[in-house]
């Protein structure tokens, strides 16, 4: 499929990157040519300089024959009238790079409706959205909802003194009461699609469907806590803090944004008059302590720069806070940074990426299934997607048990009209079910990828 | 470096070749030619050996190419190559000297077409298809071959930039494969309609595939003592078209058959190109004129010639040697100056002399108002520095190189000729890619009597200037290899 994809930053590094392994045809534009060239050298993509707001330079892209045209540069205002600009001049669909609040909060349909966007997207408020759903329940290192919101998967790691430390998954099963399924396993870099002989050992990082009440059920039978965050510190007064922070003040949860940008600051007690806002030094740990860090539920680490992040989130880990969540643009951080503790990660880009990946699957498949969700998991190793099943689909009526899936797939859970089902040998999938389903090492375009 | 990649890449390659082998060994069991049937299959042999050890031992997750190792893969494939594609010569014992046999691969895969052979008509049918064939491969490139087989990798266009010549490499569409596989189909298309028509003039069929490769890769082998001067006309005429046909920039015909063909008349190169051929067609014509009896001979010789030597092939319908001062001298200019960036055809390329001038231009204008800012324009967009600055470090080592070239084939004490006129137009046609040169490199002549050095440094010559120099020197430079250095 055609791509085009304008501004080669971060954001659009990380998607050309994905796109092109996903095996599109990428086009990056972009106004400064040492970045374009990068992306060709690095990638399998053509690059284009110039601006992507220049009708000449659209057309030497091919806009008109492209089926997808992404615009992500820093700018909302550029991304919208690209977008225009390529909509007018023949793309099949359109998505935006919008972050501003403003856009967002209230104008946001108007401007889709009307620049013919076929979604917008924005990564501060998607990660704020996945740092809430772990704050929502601390002991997960990553929560990922799926559409109907009552089924989610949950990654825990396994601690030391864990009950089920050395534990195979038949027994885990008859032990607990709660309805889940352990659906992949990382050890060591190396993803498993476990059976029911495979034993958890210190260290794996293991990835739990359920329902959110059996998983709430299954971590408090196997010691962990699942009470929500009630005290949150965060650090910096950025997009992704105002979206997070105006979350959990909604949900009731009591809020501190510290930053040394006095503007900003007065920016956010505007916005936010149920948090608190600290004008203060976020490297400073004197501030951090008078602002009483110790009995924090959570800390969140959101400034602008990558290692700062590290470091403060490092510091709140000393001072015992139980639940750091630290926020890293750059790739290569995150490995170091898992390494030196920090066990919960957002990364923006990849949240992005992962949202054009399924938008541009969805694009390509349109028989019997409709792929509405799809998460990569364990440094995209795996993947989990969820599919709405059509009525003509080629593997409904029959019960798994028959169907021939493919080695390391995996039908996670069955949701039908709000019930979840846990599925077993016996189970069906019936159309208009909602089937989720994991996959390591292959790409699943379409539900009826995963049999033989 | 990331030997095991390298050495990975190396043995695909070398078992394209003996892929590629088949072919003439096809051809050897259609003439019933037994040694040389033989001879191709040792080397297929060998070949699938050599080709097949290199991937065993060099399994490796990390298959990461960077722009280093792309430099040393085609540096190093090339020589490979060129060692594994001579062995049929001197099996067979049609070339017995192994550097003569060198040479003459070398000159193949260069699409150089010079020659060692004093008597071309001699060689068995398959020797000299296996010979026209080399030129085929080696004009597009081997490494685009494959490229166009074998999925790509992170960092696959290092390898293809390495390999494609030009100052300034693009892809036609965005997967390097897809670009690769489409460069190879307007390739054969081309050349398949070469084939039909100079069948359609009455040639056999072999000899118009063999006369195909030698145009399509712009080398200049040929099957015939006089090279292309015993043909008819109508086939000389059709030889001449092909050979410019296939100097020009193959993103042309990209643009032509696919996109816009309005693009196609703004590209500068190929205006600049189109006018270097009009302009010494002209001079030359007027300066033979006294030579030939009529205008249509005068005229087909002079355009046949004129274009044989900037698409760098070679073949030759008259003998250049014996035209008067100036046309030889427009000749000696048109090797220089070589065809389009991004054609299979060698030289320095039409839009290097065009970016050198304009660089010239803006000096000169720098030093008028030296608080001046100038950029260079090329193609309709500002050329980068980068692209500028490189242009002309090659031209300055180009110059070099042809110059040690030159020295070191001065040593050479043979009996006729060697003299400053052959050594000095042997160096530029060899390293430009050419193949005949004047005096007793001329084009009736051959490069027999050179020594075996001076056929290495040759050979090393053609190499350097296919390749475009710095493959070989990043492949053999210490600090590519040392640990000290890395």
């Amino acid at each position: 499929m055609k791509i085009i994809v304008v501004g080669c930053g971060k954001i659009g590094a990380t998607i050309i990157e994905s796109l092109v392994a996903e095996g599109h045809d990428v086009t990056a534009v972009d106004n400064n040519s040492s970045v374009v060239n990068d992306m060709v050298e690095m990638y399998d993509c053509i690059g284009v300089c110039g601006s992507g707001t220049d009708c000449n330079i659209l057309s030497e892209t091919g806009v008109e024959t492209c089926e997808l045209f992404v615009a992500v540069t820093g700018s909302d205002e550029f991304n919208m009238l690209a977008c225009f600009m390529a909509k007018s001049l023949g793309a099949k669909h359109t998505i935006a790079r919008i972050r501003n609040p403003e856009y967002n909060d209230r104008n946001l349909g108007f401007i889709r409706q009307n620049l013919g966007l076929s979604m917008a997207i924005n990564p501060e408020l998607l990660a704020a959205k996945e740092m809430f759903s772990v704050l929502q329940l601390p002991s997960a290192t990553k929560v990922e909802k799926f559409s109907r919101r009552n089924f989610e998967m949950v990654e825990i790691v396994v601690k030391k003194d864990s009950p089920i430390d050395g534990m195979s998954l038949i027994d885990m099963r008859k032990k607990y009461t709660a309805k889940f399924l352990v659906c992949a396993v990382e050890r060591e870099d190396e993803v498993f699609v476990p059976d029911g002989n495979f034993i958890l050992k210190t260290g794996d990082k293991i990835s739990i469907t359920a329902s959110p009440f059996e998983t709430a059920k299954l971590l408090k039978s196997i010691g962990l806590d699942v009470k929500q965050s009630k005290n949150v510190m965060i650090l910096g007064a950025t997009k992704t803090s105002y979206y997070l922070a105006k979350m959990l003040v909604t949900a009731g949860t009591a809020v501190k944004v510290i930053d040394p940008n006095k503007e900003r600051c007065e920016q956010f007690s505007e916005v936010l008059p149920d948090a608190v806002i600290i004008n203060g030094d976020v490297a400073a740990q004197q501030v951090l302590i008078e602002e009483g860090i110790k009995s924090m539920d959570a800390f969140v680490s959101l400034t602008g720069v990558d290692e700062e992040n590290i470091l403060m989130s490092l510091f709140a880990s000393s001072q015992n806070v139980p639940k750091v969540i630290s926020k890293i643009n750059r790739d290569e951080f995150n490995a170091l940074a898992e390494q030196i503790g920090i066990e919960t990660i957002v990364s923006p880009r990849h949240i992005i990426a992962d949202v054009l990946v399924r938008y541009a699957r969805g694009l390509q498949n349109s028989m019997g299934s409709k792929m509405e969700t799809l998460y990569k998991l364990m440094d995209g190793k795996a993947e989990v997607l969820e599919f709405l099943i059509e009525s003509d689909c080629k593997i409904a009526d029959k019960p798994l048990k028959e169907l021939n899936l493919k080695k390391n797939t995996l039908i996670a859970g069955i949701i039908r009209a709000r019930k979840t089902i846990i599925p077993t040998g016996d189970d069906k999938i019936l159309a208009s079910d909602t089937v989720i389903v994991l996959a390591a090492g292959q790409r699943i375009n379409d539900i009826s990828d995963i049999i033989k | 470096m990331n030997r095991k990649m390298v050495l990975n890449i190396i043995g695909k390659i070398v078992l394209t070749e003996a892929v590629l082998m088949l072919l003439p060994l096809i051809t050897a069991v259609i003439y019933v030619e037994t040694t040389a049937m033989y001879s191709f299959l040792i080397t297929i042999a060998i070949a699938v050996a050599v080709g097949g050890s290199f991937m065993a031992v060099s399994r490796t997750k990390d298959t990461a190419i960077y722009a280093g190792e792309g430099f040393v893969i085609v540096g190093l494939a090339w020589i490979i190559l060129s060692l594994i594609g001579c062995l049929p010569f001197v099996i067979s014992g049609d070339i017995p000297n192994f550097f003569d046999a060198f040479f003459e691969t070398v000159s193949g895969f260069t699409t150089t077409g010079a020659s060692i052979l004093r008597d071309i008509e001699a060689l068995s049918k398959s020797m000299l298809f296996w010979r026209s064939f080399t030129h085929w491969v080696g004009g597009m490139g081997v490494l685009v071959f494959v490229m166009a087989i074998i999925p790509s990798t992170k960092g696959s266009m290092n390898i293809m930039r390495a390999e494609m010549p030009g100052p300034v490499i693009g892809k036609l569409v965005p997967r390097l494969r897809d670009t690769a596989k489409l460069l190879y189909i307007i390739y054969m298309v081309l050349t398949l309609a070469e084939v039909i028509l100079l069948c359609f003039g009455g040639m056999p069929l072999f000899e118009s595939l063999v006369h195909s490769f030698g145009t399509a890769g712009t080398g200049g082998f040929g099957v015939k003592g006089d090279s292309i001067a015993g043909y008819s006309p109508y086939i000389q005429w059709v030889i001449a078209i092909f050979m410019l046909v296939f100097g020009i920039n193959f993103n042309i015909y990209y643009l032509i058959l696919f996109r816009r063909a309005r693009q196609v008349l703004k590209s500068t190169e190929l205006w600049v190109y189109l006018s270097i051929v009009t302009v010494s067609v002209t001079a030359i014509a007027i300066n033979t004129s006294h030579i030939y009896n009529n205008l249509s001979d005068t005229l087909r010789n002079s355009a046949f010639q004129v274009s044989s030597i900037i698409s760098t092939t070679g073949y030759s319908t008259a003998d250049f040697d014996a035209w008067p001062g100036l046309s030889k001298a427009v000749l000696l200019l048109l090797m220089v100056i070589g065809a389009c960036a991004g054609s299979t055809a060698g030289g320095l390329k039409v839009s290097r002399v065009v970016l050198i001038f304009k660089n010239i231009g803006r000096e000169v204008k720098q030093m008028l108002h030296p608080r001046s800012v100038n950029k260079v324009r090329f193609e309709g967009k500002t050329a980068e520095e980068n692209t500028v600055r490189s242009v002309a470090t090659y031209f300055g080592l180009y110059v070099v190189c042809i110059v040690v070239v030159f020295l070191l084939i001065s040593f050479e004490t043979f009996s006729v000729g060697s003299n400053f006129e052959t050594n000095f137009s042997a160096a530029i046609s060899c390293f430009n890619n050419i193949g005949p040169g004047f005096g007793a490199v001329g084009p009736m002549l051959n490069y027999a009597d050179y020594s075996s050095f001076s056929k290495v440094v040759l050979s090393v010559a053609m190499l350097l200037g296919r390749l475009e120099i710095f493959p070989l020197i990043i492949a053999f430079s210490p600090s590519t290899w040392m640990r000290k250095y890395r």
